[in-house]
């Protein structure tokens, strides 16, 4: 046998390692110029709402009229659309007179506590989807009989379900060594939203292995266990971690929308509420306390993103760099 | 001459598979395959697609179970033998994991089999040698070519030192060139090792080249129609211009061709 003819010996050991070093820095600078572009775009799309309002101004001004400007697009004076410049400055605005305690601190202290319960309810949310994917996968039976309830779970509204989490909050869970507070309990309606995608693509991904991997761990003859640690768990983190940066989103609004449902206050969810209702007051405050939620939704999706990095399963899969 | 000696290692008899037994879609398979595999003979199943030599590899490694008949391994069930981890099996498409490197790869069996992480990685490198993608260990399947790929996967097969390497046309999708150099490969690795080889394809060089004895098989309902004894000893680059090349490649052909059928 002739050595050196082999066809493979195209790559050689330092190349790959080469190719390896250039595409990590590929991926860092890649990185940086999506959050570049992100700015790029947030300050275009501030100047696209200035430019509008100015526009719409203009016509009123001249007293005339535009066929789309006011009424198929919506109207440009200040109660509609404040100034970007008026809910800037709002932030640093007291919120009563009794208090000089600005409306920024005000959504901020709201901004963790909701952080506190998305935090949780994706985490739960996340545990109980594996959970569930990791059980149903084990039997056909199983998957084929309770997948059509996971769906189902999603069409009953969180207004229906919000006070029974509550209420079964408040009155059954006292043998729990710690006392169950009302934010808990939207952090478990949190999880009941969150639950839902990492259900769904788990099972997906815990199947996604090829059939010849399955095989190769038939014939080690291995336990279960073994086949779903080392195969199918693996093979499924691309598919979890798309669904974890969709429950990640999930998760915030979950906890917004279960916080107004069940009538918790301290989060978000109360502050936009109010604002809501007394918008036509102070229009500002409630873009500024929506922009607080719009700004933890980005960070939750971001540290989602960012931990995937961390995780090589989920990147080899992907094409990220190595 | 010891009784164990003469026990083949593989031994099929009177094998019959059908899917989908008693439904509309019902498929005979493999129709009374009787098969014995020398212990350290390298020997290839052949035929046409669909001719259930797939099958009859799935069943002699216990990954499904024949409808009808008997295998055995080393005198034992074939599940034992899947128990007592006697396989080592390579496909088509290699198989490895994306998330491991080469040397996790190769690892794989034998961390599932509960060696110790100096062993393990003792004889991955061993392993490496062998299949000479020394400096790869670190490496990414998806950095490696096909056929460096399958190289990992055969060293992966092998690993664990398994009694019997079954392989389903594991040069399926190589290319011509790779394909010749991996085959020549191979036998260097089953000389050093002389492990019992069963192997599928459906390339008849490929047959010839590799094998000891090769198993012809019929189209569905899957049979043994004959069988040729390749025996070309000493196997290098010349061996495939030989005269005796072309008369086993010959004979198998000629084995595989399809009786016509009556009008």
């Amino acid at each position: 046998m002739t050595a050196g003819t082999s066809a493979d010996a195209i790559a050689s050991a330092g190349v790959a390692d080469e190719v390896r070093r250039y595409e990590r820095r590929q991926s860092a600078k890649t990185t940086v110029r999506r959050i570049g572009v992100f700015v790029v775009f947030l300050i275009l799309l501030a100047l696209l709402y200035t430019g509008y309002k100015a526009f719409g101004e203009a016509l009123d001004d001249a007293q005339t009229t535009w066929p789309v400007v006011g009424s198929f697009l919506p109207r440009s004076d200040d109660l509609t659309m404040p100034p970007i410049r008026d809910i800037v400055a709002e932030i640093g605005e007291p919120l009563n007179r009794t208090d000089d305690k600005p409306l920024g601190a005000f959504v901020w202290e709201a901004a963790l506590f909701t952080a506190r319960e998305a935090a949780f309810g994706f985490f739960f949310g996340l545990m109980f989807g594996i959970g569930i994917a990791v059980v149903l996968v084990r039997s056909r039976w199983l998957e084929r009989g309770v997948s059509p309830y996971i769906a189902m779970s999603q069409t009953i509204p969180l207004v229906a379900i919000a006070p029974i989490v509550i209420i079964w909050g408040r009155t059954s869970l006292d043998w729990l060594p710690f006392e169950w507070q009302d934010w808990m309990s939207v952090a478990i309606i949190a999880a009941y939203l969150t639950f839902f995608p990492v259900a769904v693509n788990g099972i997906r991904g815990l199947h996604s292995a090829q059939p010849e991997a399955f095989e190769l761990m038939r014939s080690y003859a291995v336990k279960p266990r073994q086949e779903l640690v080392r195969l199918r768990l693996p093979a499924a983190m691309p598919y979890l971690f798309s669904a974890f940066r969709l429950a990640a989103t999930i998760a915030v609004v979950g906890a917004i929308v279960g916080e107004i449902s069940a009538g918790v206050p301290g989060g978000l969810g109360r502050l936009i509420l109010d604002f809501a209702g007394r918008y036509t007051t102070g229009p500002e405050r409630l873009y500024v306390s929506v922009g607080g939620a719009a700004l933890l939704g980005i960070l939750a999706f971001g540290l989602v993103a960012l931990t995937q990095r961390f995780v090589r399963s989920a990147r080899v899969r992907e094409g990220e760099p190595l | 001459m010891s009784a164990t000696e003469t026990v083949p290692a593989v031994e099929a008899t009177s094998v019959t598979k059908i899917f989908n037994r008693g439904k509309p879609n019902e498929i005979l398979a493999l129709d009374d395959v009787s098969v014995a595999v020398g212990r350290n003979e390298f020997m290839t199943l052949i035929g046409p697609s669909g001719c259930g030599k797939s099958t009859l590899l799935r069943l002699m490694a216990a990954l499904t179970h024949p409808s009808d008949g008997e295998i055995s391994v080393h005198g034992k069930p074939a599940d034992q033998a899947r128990q007592d981890r006697d396989y080592g099996m390579a496909f088509q498409t290699a198989g490895l994991f994306d998330w491991r490197t080469v040397s996790q790869n190769i690892e794989l069996p034998l961390q599932l089999m509960g060696w110790s992480k100096s062993d393990r990685r003792e004889r991955a490198d061993e392993m490496l040698d062998l299949v000479r993608l020394e400096g790869f260990g670190g490496h990414y399947p998806r950095e490696l070519s096909g056929g460096m790929q399958q190289r990992v996967a055969i060293a992966r097969a092998l690993s664990f030192s398994p009694s019997i390497l079954l392989m389903d046309e594991p040069f399926g999708a190589l290319d011509e060139i790779t394909r010749e150099h991996m085959q020549a490969e191979l036998l260097r690795i089953w000389d050093e090792t002389h492990t019992t080889v069963v192997f599928v394809t459906h390339s008849i060089p490929e047959a010839v080249f590799l094998s000891e004895r090769v198993l012809v098989m019929s189209p569905r309902p899957g049979t043994i129609s004959a069988e040729v004894i390749v025996d070309l000893g000493h196997r290098d680059f010349d061996t495939r211009e030989s005269e005796k090349f072309f008369e086993r490649v010959t004979a198998v052909r000629e084995a595989l061709r399809v009786p016509e059928e009556p009008a």
